[in-house]
């Protein structure tokens, strides 16, 4: 057990900045999509497209003037991508979030694991940045498993090709695809904004389950206020006011404006919340 | 019982170490809960180099919560911890890397196996090297006995084996010191020899080992060093030797002339006499019992058994810690 035996490497703290470690992210994205609850949330994520395109599909025929993008999915499949995600920001996506994100500190709590996290030792700051950033990934993960899943569905049952926009006008299928990014990208970050406000949560309480249902709670809520119209006056401090705003992506010319907006939005959730579960974790008592 | 160093005053220091400094050393730490309850009341904890420390004190006395204070776990109401020569928990990036630690008990994810959660711990390091990470893996797993169960999933594990997996992790990096708390919690009497026989190959390699344990004779048989608590407070911290030294060693003389015998003791200088016509006691001091026994005889005493008896550390921690069975706090 001589120290010479093992080589070491430089103390975490001596740079100007702080080191986060690439492998201690690995190992968390790893536990996120290792785990086979999470990998049976994106089964079910990718079956959503499939029974959108199929149903579209044996439907086809007579509903012909259905709704705008689901009606688009005849002429391209890629609509079948962009219905789903439709179909999915708005609770299921968040659901998807909160199961993930109310584990990341309550969960380890519960376990006890944390501890010995923090005596490795894990700076406190460090594994709150790096959980907040398998998060991140998770949350890219399942908007990018309904696109994908959309995009396989949609080019083997319907026509592919140029894509004709909401605006009435063609882009090819490059551009077609890139603007499906762009909303992949979207959902994302918006899911990114709840998930902030689900690790604040997390850090509250040491029963993961109850991490999970209040952060679920909050977004679901946040719907159900920007569903009344009388409250319009607080509809633009709700994250759920944005998550759909992408219409425009979809229509030439190609503007952001809306885009901009609902992006703003999520990074000051993310920073106003990010924050506080910061403020909240690097002074805690960890008795779990 | 009042113990013999009363909290708040100058205790016995330790002897220092091979270092000559302190591993863990603390000043006025105190940790007052929420509610208002003081858990730890002002201890002043000095743990020198190379020691292995038994840390005494029954359920809820505040072992677990002065051993998260030293690990920046929780934090201090009050007082200074330094461990390893930094601060904790301002420096503990710096201390920590030095310390393997066992804190009420082992804690991994269910669904991994043995060596994955240990994979996960090395990860999280970032003063381990990658390319060793394996090596050093095997080596912790075959340290505590666990290379057969490593593939296994933690849930699977006996009590034991989670216990010995929790030693491995503790042991991933060479240690300048080790804090083990209750490691021989749920073990087999083979997997506690086991520890003692660890605990005692790191020592003698000059690692620094602070054990919290209830189980006394482990104590007396692994440690050098002795810190006693009670309800929060430090009520005794010295050498094991000079807790001996502290040690009441009672004779008694079995004889018909117990009264003559109970002369003698007294005429030798001894103290708390107490006679009952068959047999006369007195508690030895600093005479040696062969003295004793030349006096009786020159006395014409009938000396028919005579015997030294030294309390048993169990003893002695009742003195300290008082009689009942409740937990304290």
């Amino acid at each position: 057990m001589s120290a010479a035996e093992t080589r070491r490497m430089p103390a975490g703290a001596a740079g100007p900045l702080p080191r986060l470690g690439g492998r201690l992210l690995l190992s968390e994205i790893g536990m996120v999509m290792r785990r086979r609850r999470n990998q049976l949330i994106l089964v079910t994520f990718a079956a959503i497209p499939i029974i959108i395109g199929t149903a579209v599909k044996l439907a086809a025929p007579s509903g012909s003037d259905a709704g705008a993008l689901i009606g688009n999915i005849t002429h391209n499949g890629i609509f079948v991508s962009f219905t789903a995600l439709v179909v999915v920001i708005p609770i299921f996506l968040p659901m998807a979030v909160a199961v993930v994100v109310g584990e990341t500190v309550a969960g380890e709590a519960n376990l006890g694991t944390l501890r010995y996290l923090l005596v490795v030792p894990v700076g406190r700051t460090r594994l709150l940045v790096t959980k907040f950033l398998a998060v991140g990934f998770w949350c890219l993960a399942t908007a990018l498993t309904v696109a994908i899943a959309g995009l396989a569905i949609g080019f083997a049952l319907f026509p592919r090709g140029k894509v004709t926009l909401l605006s009435g006008t063609e882009t090819s299928m490059v551009g077609g695809l890139g603007r499906l990014s762009v909303v992949v990208g979207y959902a994302a970050l918006m899911m990114l904004a709840i998930a902030a406000m689900g690790l604040f949560i997390s850090t509250l309480t040491e029963v993961p389950i109850a991490a999970m249902a209040a952060t679920l709670a909050v977004a679901i809520t946040m719907q159900v206020l920007v569903a009344i119209p009388q409250l319009h006056a607080v509809h633009p401090w709700l994250i759920s006011r944005y998550l759909l705003d992408f219409g425009d992506v979809l229509r030439d010319p190609l503007s952001f404006a809306g885009l901009t907006h609902g992006c703003l939005a999520a990074l000051a959730y993310v920073g106003v919340f990010f924050s506080l579960a910061w403020a909240r974790f690097t002074t805690k008592d960890v008795s779990s | 019982m009042k113990p013999p160093v009363p909290a708040g005053e100058p205790r016995p220091q330790p002897p220092s170490g091979a270092g000559g400094s302190l591993a863990i050393e603390t000043a006025g730490l105190t940790k007052r809960f929420r509610g208002g309850q003081v858990a730890v009341d002002r201890i002043d904890l000095a743990v020198p180099n190379g020691a292995v420390y038994g840390f005494l004190g029954p359920n809820g006395s505040g072992k677990t919560t002065t051993i998260r204070m030293l690990l920046g776990l929780i934090f201090a109401t009050s007082g200074s911890v330094q461990v390893l020569g930094h601060l904790v928990p301002s420096r503990a990036a710096r201390a920590l890397p030095g310390v393997g630690a066992l804190v009420e008990g082992p804690a991994f994810h269910p669904y991994l196996s043995g060596r994955a959660n240990l994979a996960r711990l090395d990860a999280a390091d970032l003063s381990a090297y990658r390319g060793d990470s394996r090596r050093r893996i095997s080596e912790a797993l075959e340290r505590v006995g666990l290379s057969a169960a490593a593939g296994k999933r933690y849930r699977n594990y006996s009590l034991g084996m989670r216990q010995r997996l929790g030693i491995a992790a503790a042991l991933l990096q060479p240690r300048q010191l080790l804090m083990l708390d209750e490691p021989t919690n749920g073990l087999d009497p083979q997997g506690t020899r086991e520890v003692r026989h660890l605990v005692a190959e790191l020592a003698r390699d000059g690692t620094t080992v602070f054990v919290s344990s209830h189980l006394l004779s482990e104590v007396e048989q692994m440690c050098s060093h002795v810190g006693v608590m009670r309800t929060g407070a430090l009520v005794w911290q010295s050498s094991m030797a000079d807790l001996a030294a502290q040690q009441k060693v009672r004779v008694t003389v079995e004889t018909q002339d117990s009264v003559v015998a109970k002369g003698v003791l007294a005429d030798l200088g001894l103290t708390e006499i107490a006679e009952d016509g068959a047999s006369a006691s007195a508690v030895l001091g600093a005479r040696a019992p062969e003295q004793v026994v030349a006096a009786l005889v020159a006395a014409g005493v009938g000396v028919r058994g005579f015997a030294v008896a030294k309390p048993a550390l169990e003893e002695i921690f009742v003195q300290l810690t008082g009689e009942g069975f409740d937990v304290s706090g």
